[in-house]
């Protein structure tokens, strides 16, 4: 009870301060899973996989993600439930000050401050997502800078810049193909391990 | 009665049959909520959108709120966000209870391996897009540097950024609007 408690909480936390859509989640999961033993850090990418892959809004699916990982399906529930709820109270009372907000100079400041340390919040995310999946990271760990060349898993980084170019050349293709595309080459490679 | 079972049903059908959330929501919004039901008017939609995107949380669900609250008030909004939400709990759900009984197999932990590499890739691509489009000055570009070496070197809190950015934002503009105002005078 008391986990769903907290749950509820923390995802109420991420609703109310994570602006900007799509991957605005990301840096609060990431601190979860500093912050909790039910959430690995490579689960987040597992997430990020699972949630585009599937319909609905990223960071719904990414709390519901999260919320099972913690206590089941009770956990998806209160998580998600937790993640709506402070913007819900929000919207309501924006609603009766829609003109007034909409063209508020407050808001359109904040916001100047805002949008660039979003982008350096995900970035942050983002990198150490991508630190788990081309780095050993108990080598980086244990051996530091004695053994740089140790640190890559080079057929990991090789797969990650060929899908980097087949996505700057091919904009068209949905991210599923090139998720799809990563698990047949993991398999055949026997990626992560 | 009917109404609120309305406002639910169709949020649930537009989270069912996008995928991403965000801008890829809208065209189904428009067709759904602006000709077949006349909820909204396009403009509404809109600016709902662009509300939804600088106000915190989810941008599909804060829309599917503001239609919610126009049509039955709290009930309603509660309601159409519920709906919003149904089809990612069940479908995640299922998927995650599958991929849990699955996880010790040698073959899905190298799918995984796989994946992780291309969301790597998807994330960056998508922080190079935000980037394009965030970052217009060269305090931008300073703000996104210094945030990011807070949050991946220093492991500071980024509910504490969030807000200090929004802050910085409103104390930097309004001093710039003063001085310019200044400037004017002379």
């Amino acid at each position: 009870m008391i986990q769903l408690l907290i749950l509820f909480f923390e995802f109420f936390k991420i609703g109310l301060f994570s602006v900007g859509g799509g991957l605005a989640t990301l840096p609060f999961l990431y601190d979860l899973a500093n912050k909790y033993e039910w959430l690995r850090l490579e689960q987040i990418s597992d997430m990020v996989a699972v949630s585009e892959s599937t319909p609905g809004p990223l960071g719904v699916n990414m709390a519901t993600y999260a919320g099972f990982q913690c206590a089941g399906v009770l956990g998806s529930v209160v998580a998600t439930v937790g993640l709506v709820t402070p913007s819900v109270i929000i919207i309501i009372f924006v609603y009766r000050f829609l003109e007034k907000f909409r063209t508020s100079a407050i808001v359109e400041r904040a916001f100047y401050g805002l949008r660039p340390v979003v982008v350096g919040l995900i970035g942050a995310a983002g990198f150490g997502v991508m630190m788990i999946a081309l780095l050993h990271m108990q080598i980086v760990q244990s051996e530091g800078i004695h053994n740089i060349v140790g640190w890559f898993r080079w057929k990991e980084c090789i797969l990650f810049l060929l899908i980097f170019f087949a996505s700057k050349k091919w904009k068209k293709i949905h991210p599923i193909a090139f998720i799809l595309v990563g698990a047949l080459a993991g398999i055949v490679f026997q990626m992560g391990a | 009665m009917k109404t609120l079972w309305g406002l639910f049903l169709i949020f649930a059908r537009i989270g069912a049959f996008t995928f991403g959330g965000g801008y890829a929501m809208l065209p189904m919004l428009q067709r759904e909520v602006v000709e077949s039901r006349k909820w909204a008017t396009e403009d509404e939609v809109l600016d709902y959108f662009a509300i939804g995107q600088c106000t915190p949380g989810i941008i599909f669900v804060n829309t599917a709120t503001f239609i919610g609250y126009k049509q039955k008030g709290v009930l309603g909004a509660i309601f159409a966000t519920a709906g919003s939400i149904f089809p990612s709990l069940v479908i995640i759900v299922v998927i995650v209870a599958v991929l849990t009984n699955f996880a010790e197999l040698a073959v899905v932990q190298y799918a995984f391996g796989g994946i992780r590499v291309v969301v790597g890739v998807l994330i960056l691509n998508a922080i190079l897009g935000m980037w394009k489009k965030s970052i217009v000055d060269k305090f931008g570009v300073c703000l996104a540097l210094v945030s990011f070496l807070l949050s991946a070197v220093f492991d500071v809190s980024p509910i504490l950024l969030v807000v200090g950015a929004g802050v910085l934002g409103v104390a930097v503009q309004t001093f710039r609007a003063s001085k310019t105002k200044g400037g004017v005078k002379q």
